[in-house]
């Protein structure tokens, strides 16, 4: 059992600072128990979000010490706990009060996004047939818990603040399951290049650093999708060789 | 703020493509010491035209194309190197590992992750001039041709000249033979596993089980890529190395043991 110190940002959108807290930790603690602690023992208005405690409902993303995290899957004994802990709510939006900031610019990025469009049943009973390496790749992509660290942490948003004209990487992963699909028949590719500025990400992979399910976001869908962009747009040997090639959706 | 150690990954990619990029520079210039008998440097492979005026011994006659230096090279300098370099240097230059790695290390942009920048604007890959990034798999073309360049290079290695009659011919291995192996392998690695080559050879696909040869090499190639970056440190490292072997070995300071 020790005592230790934590820096958690207090404040709503006009200002805040970090104020210092301590509490005692206990073994198997997680910075989202010390939060809890916190707020039952010294800061009762002390605003957090949170549901799950296990990591699936991506409601508790934070930065601690600078770095996005989900406080619920960050364990104490991982840290240097001499040194006070930083938890700040995520920068790359708007805050509302101490850890709690306004995420819903995703949700509206989200509904910009082509929904799935499947080709014509394959069966009288209006389902298809699908092969299960057919859809492997798109489920990587499924196990996204939404919780928005990937956008937070890239500097695209975070620094450069292309809200208008950059979806971020979620929705890039979001694209890549719709547009991997084996079903799907849309063709979401130049959204990508021209509204949701996909050239504006430098594939520094912060996003799959930060991703709490481990998804190789930049790897498997920002730089396949890249690709499709050079295929419709920059690259007039391929477009011409894939004249002769089926169209997706055929069978 | 964050509190780790943050820039000492950024700082140790910065100095290490720095010393390469100096390294290579200074070796292309050279235009000499670039053969060892039957060794040839990878930094002047393929050598279209021998140097020619080096007037060191074993200066690659037997391993240029087109004999000596060309009548109609107007520039003051000639190197054969120069050439041919840019073809493997646009491939790394433009490879999406490094550009994620350089644009951090040598542009802070960003520095690191989740880590505040030096600048306000930013283009990224969205216009001119790194829109240009996108022709990295014409790059890749050449760069697949070079992987059998090295490879003839390689099995060159295999043959020397025993009896001093000029012809390389007798069958051998030496210490560099391994070296100019292990560079193609390495580069091999490195260029099979490209993320263009992923989506050309099957990426592209959104239905695998119509396919299935393509399907084996999509997956060959995806298990290559998982490991790019390390692909792309060993192999820059060693064809690094594979010149100063070559290098020191011509100019008489290392000896090149032979196992037979
Ligand atoms: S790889 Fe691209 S999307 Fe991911 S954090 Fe970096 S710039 Fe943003
Ligand atoms: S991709 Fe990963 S980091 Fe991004 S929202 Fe989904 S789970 Fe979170
Ligand atoms: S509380 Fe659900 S992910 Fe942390
Ligand atoms: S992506 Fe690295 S070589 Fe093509």
């Amino acid at each position: 059992m020790t005592q230790v110190k934590f820096k958690i940002w207090r404040g709503d959108k006009e200002s805040g600072e970090f104020k210092e807290y301590q509490t005692e930790v206990t073994e198997g603690m997680v910075v989202l128990d010390a939060i809890h602690q916190i707020q039952a023992e010294s800061a009762n208005d002390l605003a957090c979000r949170w549901n799950c405690k296990a990591g699936k409902c991506g409601s508790c993303s934070a930065e601690i010490n600078g770095m996005p995290k989900l406080m619920c899957m960050t364990r104490l004994s991982d840290m240097n706990l001499e040194d006070p802990i930083s938890v700040e709510p995520m920068r790359a939006f708007p805050i509302m009060k101490d850890l709690v900031s306004d995420v819903s610019w995703n949700y509206r990025v989200k509904e910009k996004i082509k929904p799935f469009k499947p080709r014509k049943p394959d069966n009288a009973d209006g389902s298809w047939n699908m092969q299960q390496k057919d859809v492997e790749r798109v489920q990587e992509f499924r196990k996204c818990i939404e919780c928005f660290l990937c956008q937070d942490v890239c500097h695209v948003l975070r620094d450069h603040e292309k809200h208008e004209e950059f979806i971020g990487p979620r929705f890039f992963v979001y694209s890549a399951a719709l547009e991997m699909h084996p079903l799907d028949t849309e063709d979401r590719v130049p959204d990508l290049k021209k509204s949701q500025g996909i050239g504006y990400c430098n594939i520094t992979k912060c996003c799959t650093k930060v991703c709490p399910e481990h998804i190789t976001i930049t790897d498997n869908a920002i730089i396949p999708l890249k690709e499709r962009v050079v295929d419709e747009f920059y690259d007039p040997l391929t477009k011409l060789f894939r004249i002769f090639k089926p169209k997706r959706g055929d069978d | 703020m964050r509190q780790d150690h943050w820039w000492v990954v950024p700082l140790v990619v910065f100095l290490v493509l720095s010393a390469f990029v100096v390294y290579a520079t200074w070796a292309a210039f050279q235009n000499q010491h670039y053969v060892y008998e039957n060794y040839l440097s990878p930094f002047y492979s393929p050598l279209l035209f021998n140097g020619g005026d080096t007037g060191v011994p074993g200066d690659g006659h037997q391993h240029s194309w087109f004999g000596d230096k060309p009548s109609w090279w107007i520039l003051p300098f000639f190197s054969p190197a120069l050439l041919i370099l840019p073809f493997p240097a646009g491939f790394r230059m433009t490879c999406y590992y490094y550009r994620g790695a350089y644009y951090k290390a040598f542009w802070a942009d960003p520095p690191s992750c989740s880590v505040g920048e030096p600048r306000k604007h930013y283009w990224g890959e969205h216009s001119l001039p790194l829109i240009l990034q996108n022709i990295h798999r014409y790059f890749l073309y050449f760069a697949i041709i070079f992987l059998f360049l090295l490879a003839y290079d390689a099995y060159c290695g295999f043959f020397f000249d025993n009896d001093r009659d000029g012809e390389f011919t007798d069958f051998g291995i030496g210490v560099g033979t391994f070296v100019l192996c292990m560079n193609v392998f390495l580069l091999s690695g490195y260029t099979l596993g490209c993320h263009s080559l992923r989506h050309l050879i099957g990426g592209w696909m959104d239905k695998f089980s119509n396919a299935p040869i393509r399907t084996k090499c999509y997956d060959c190639v995806s298990c290559l890529n998982r490991k790019h970056m390390v692909w792309a440190w060993c192999s820059l490292l060693w064809v690094a190395f594979a010149d100063v072997y070559v290098r020191l070995c011509s100019m008489g300071i290392w000896t090149d043991f032979r196992l037979f």
